[in-house]
């Protein structure tokens, strides 16, 4: 099932990003253990999301690249530390593995699921939604393209569409 | 409930210990520029500033509380060639204490972190932090993981703890009991993330 998830890390290692942050989650499965994999990749599990994203802009302050991966809940958790974001103009790669979404069997999700654009665009973020496994790696590339060459704070949503929902 | 915090009031100001900040961080840190330096929010960017400016070594915060472990751990990660120092206080690593755990798993040799701990939120009135009432910051780097820890109480222990911060085999951890009666230095420093972020990047990073 994954092709899509072997083109999103292939696009990273060549926009040499050498640090994942992440709460696992299993639309970032196969990004997770190819990271623990790769022996110039840090791989770094969080305890909270918004560590990530204090972690990537003190990669940046040290000339690295990195890309923050989370479940739609964790974009509630780090609305706060976004402000470093759009206050210091950080670039940042957020990845989201949406839940809270099309076709979604658990209603705990659907609050935060349904905020993640309002909520990263109002901090700054330009969002963009994959729904398709093909659009995958022509999305990633526009992404890191806009994060690490144009220094933007970008979003991008793999949907439930994408990935799968997940009934209950 | 904690009788202590029955008894507290924002106008409390019994202390955690003893030093005097102005004097201690400085002791601790040794020459400023050895380090490549992130300082959390209120108190210990004051600290950072006082003792870097104007040389550009130094990042620090004035808001994202909770942050400040994990911008340090970034950057260690990044720049393996030079030691990275955390200025964080009590209240801010409380925010993010968790940030311990994630330090303690990839244990950079070059990441060493001072929370000076006056035992109060200093910025907004000097209500009590939970230090001030039984929590130990140490022992919950310790429990972490974190393998060098020590805990600062008096002058003499300054010594060996900045040697420890120097030269621990993996991350380090040093909780500066201060007393909250003698306050941050006053400096005047940009509160531009954004200009800060380039003077700091423009100062540190190698050239091309």
């Amino acid at each position: 099932m994954a092709d899509w998830q072997e083109d999103l890390y292939r696009v990273l290692k060549e926009f040499e990003v050498s640090q994942v942050s992440y709460v696992p989650d299993a639309g970032h499965r196969v990004l997770i253990d190819k990271s623990l994999a790769d022996p110039e990749m840090h791989s770094v599990p969080l305890t909270t999301e918004e560590e990530g994203i204090a972690m990537l802009a003190g990669a940046h302050l040290g000339g690295a690249r990195g890309v923050a991966a989370m479940q739609s809940s964790g974009i509630g958790n780090c609305v706060n530390m976004f402000s470093l974001v759009k206050n210091g103009l950080f670039p940042m790669l957020v990845l989201v593995s949406m839940r809270g979404d099309f076709g979604e069997g658990n209603p705990w999700q659907m609050p935060m699921g349904q905020a993640v654009e309002p909520v990263m665009e109002a901090m700054g973020f330009v969002t963009m939604r994959i729904d398709r496994p093909e659009d995958v790696e022509g999305a990633m590339r526009a992404a890191c393209t806009m994060v690490f060459r144009s220094g933007q704070a970008v979003g991008v949503l793999l949907t439930q569409k994408l990935i799968g929902a997940k009934a209950f | 409930m904690n009788e202590a915090f029955r008894a507290g009031t924002a106008a409390d100001m019994s202390p955690v210990g003893t030093l005097d900040r102005r004097e201690a961080v400085p002791a601790l840190v040794g020459n400023p520029q050895d380090w490549l330096i992130v300082a959390g929010l209120a108190g210990t960017a004051k600290d950072t500033a006082a003792m870097c400016e104007p040389e550009a070594n130094y990042f620090a915060c004035a808001g994202v509380m909770g942050g400040a472990v994990a911008m340090g751990l970034g950057l260690a990660l990044a720049r393996p060639d030079r030691s990275v120092l955390v200025l964080t206080g009590d209240g801010e690593l409380l925010m993010n204490v968790g940030s311990l755990a994630t330090v303690a798993i990839l244990n950079p040799p070059n990441l060493s972190i001072i929370c000076v701990d006056n035992g109060h939120y200093g910025e907004t009135g000097y209500q009590k932090s939970h230090t001030s009432l039984g929590v130990d910051l140490a022992a919950m780097a310790s429990g972490a993981g974190i393998p060098a820890v020590r805990s600062v109480s008096e002058a003499d222990e300054i010594e060996d703890a900045g040697r420890l911060l120097r030269e621990a085999n993996g991350s380090s951890f040093v909780l500066l009991r201060i007393t909250p009666n003698a306050p941050p230095p006053v400096i005047r420093r940009s509160l531009d993330a954004a200009l800060s972020k380039d003077r700091f990047r423009a100062a540190t990073l190698p050239a091309g």
